[in-house]
């Protein structure tokens, strides 16, 4: 059906397509984990709650999420040029998605450490435990299943994010489906597309939930 | 010096802009090796109680003094320092669900700065003595609440602390667990010298085990004193109510109006003597009996009992006197109580 072109350039757009998601994903991670570690030590019940940074650190999350992501595509062209040397293709593109899903992150962080159950914290309080033991031996080790199940989550949602890129040049699936599938009028590279990011995220999910429940020992 | 010190201490929390004092002008001394019952209805403020003590509740007003240091005194570190050497165990076990049975013992070495091989060393000794050593690798989905609160109890003891603080410990178990929860405490108590501290709303968690006993009511402290004396003789309206639970007050029994109401509490030495039968055949003079219960205090059997008598105020009087010659404690009992 395709040539050997068209099918070495699906190749390379899953390729781009990948790398896209788990790198922004990773980098997200690295900014966004430490953010809603903040998020929900600074809260009112939290460990140490300062109602000030909780504030400024809520404002600016809530901001940037609230900012489609295809404007703050076309926003962060200066940016992303200043960052990276240019604003197209799938390194470029890396950065909008760090700066989309970094707050969104830190949100679903913040969310897996609150329902970390009170009653542990206090009994570790009580074994003389500091606030960076409490974080990094009860909050994390407790809370990471829901933290896994945030970061399948996030790389589903970064994904389907990357592929939106495409329709300002940003490499991957997603720009071969706008490239092909609606300059071109070719429909069948572009349903090729879809599938293959369909199949994609489903294999992420996967993934994700089974190795969160293998980790999870709380019901067996 | 006393383990424990507690010197008017006072307790306010602001909730939504009021102030609600959870304990006002607390004082208490529990000594070395003692098990202590702090007892009260819920919400009378004693689990704010316990918690002052580890300062996990900062005291509004008011000192808490561990083995002669106060707490107040103490900068963070020298604070965490002293929590470390007090244990602490809680109605709903409050143990890590991803760490398994051995890891969540050598939990409390870990923040110490405990070696892990001896760490792990420690824990194994541990589940010994609480009879877990076949649950090391289990995880605490997999444990009963008996099983998960002798693990939260070899936990609590794992960095050798002089003190053992229990926040209603049994309140989750059913009685059967709860008297093997409560043995275990108290076998600990004297194999190892610890003092224990109970928080409890149930009076036979005191009456099982407690030497000593605080009663809290409404944020104040009421009564305080050896169990037997306070079990034999109640002072105050908490500590009555506690006794006798709130089931006689609601039952048809306060309708039946027979003149005159008084509980009696056998001792040791009369509990082997049939004193009602001797009485009713003496005074030749129905009784009625509207209570009665055996209790085990401290290894020693105790009965009370409520006895309605007939209303001529002579024989009343003759009753009551012959029941104070068989040295049984008599108290009047208060209408409908």
């Amino acid at each position: 059906m395709f040539d050997e072109k068209v099918i070495a350039m699906i190749l390379e757009g899953i390729r781009d397509t990948l790398y896209m998601t788990l790198v922004s994903t990773f980098i997200g991670y690295v900014l966004g984990l430490p953010l809603g570690i903040v998020l929900n030590v600074t809260r009112d019940e939290g460990l140490k709650p300062n109602k000030i940074i909780y504030r400024i650190l809520d404002f600016i999350c809530n901001i940037i999420r609230s900012v489609p992501f295809l404007i703050l595509l076309i926003l962060l062209i200066p940016f992303t040029r200043l960052i990276v040397g240019k604003s197209y293709g799938s390194t470029a593109t890396i950065v909008p998605l760090v700066i989309c899903a970094a707050p969104y992150i830190a949100r679903v962080v913040e969310s897996s450490l609150n329902e970390v159950d009170a009653g542990v914290i206090e009994a570790a309080k009580a074994m003389g435990a500091n606030n960076f033991q409490i974080i990094t031996k009860v909050l994390l080790v407790e809370g990471k299943t829901s933290l896994l199940t945030g970061v399948t989550i996030t790389t589903g949602l970064l994904l389907g994010y990357s592929a939106m890129s495409g329709t300002v040049g940003g490499g991957g699936l997603g720009d071969i489906a706008v490239r092909y599938g609606y300059y071109r009028w070719q429909t069948d590279i572009m349903v090729v597309t879809v599938i293959l990011l369909i199949v994609i995220f489903q294999i992420i999910q996967n993934i994700g939930s089974r190795i969160a429940s293998a980790l999870d020992h709380r019901k067996r | 010096m006393s383990e424990i010190e507690i010197k008017r201490l006072t307790k306010k929390f602001q909730v939504n802009g009021d102030v609600i004092n959870a304990l006002t002008n607390v004082n208490l001394t529990i000594e070395k090796g003692d098990i202590y019952g702090i007892i009260g209805m819920s919400g009378a403020g004693k689990s704010t109680l316990v918690r002052t003590i580890n300062y996990l509740e900062k005291p509004t007003e008011g000192e808490v003094l561990i083995d002669g240091i106060n707490l107040g005194e103490l900068s963070e570190k020298e604070l965490r320092k002293k929590r470390s050497e007090i244990g602490m165990i809680f109605q709903g076990f409050n143990l890590l669900e991803q760490k398994t049975v051995l890891d969540n013992i050598c939990f409390p070495l870990e923040i110490t700065g405990t070696k892990k091989h001896a760490a792990r060393e420690r824990a194994r000794e541990l589940l010994k003595t609480v009879n877990l050593e076949e649950k090391e690798k289990a995880y605490p989905s997999q444990l009963s609440g008996g099983q998960k609160q002798r693990v939260a109890i070899a936990r609590a003891l794992a960095t050798n602390p002089k003190i053992l603080l229990c926040d209603e410990a049994t309140s989750a178990l059913d009685p059967q667990t709860t008297d093997s929860i409560l043995s275990l405490l108290k076998e600990i108590n004297e194999k190892l010298g610890i003092t224990i501290v109970v928080i409890t709303h149930q009076m036979s968690v005191v009456t099982d085990i407690c030497s000593k006993v605080a009663i809290i009511d409404n944020g104040h402290l009421v009564e305080e004193g050896e169990v037997e004396k306070v079990f034999a003789s109640p002072k105050s309206d908490a500590a009555r109510e506690l006794i006798s639970g709130k089931l006689i007050r609601y039952s048809p029994v306060a309708e039946l109006e027979s003149g005159r109401n008084i509980r009696i509490v056998f001792t040791e030495n009369s509990a082997y003597e049939p004193v009602i039968s001797n009485v009713i055949l003496r005074a030749n003079a129905p009784i009625n009996i509207l209570k009665a219960d055996t209790r085990n205090i401290g290894g020693k059997a105790i009965g009370e009992m409520i006895l309605g008598l007939p209303e001529d105020e002579k024989i009343q009087e003759e009753i009551i006197d012959y029941l104070k010659d068989r040295g049984l404690i008599v108290t009047e009992v208060n209408e409908g109580v």
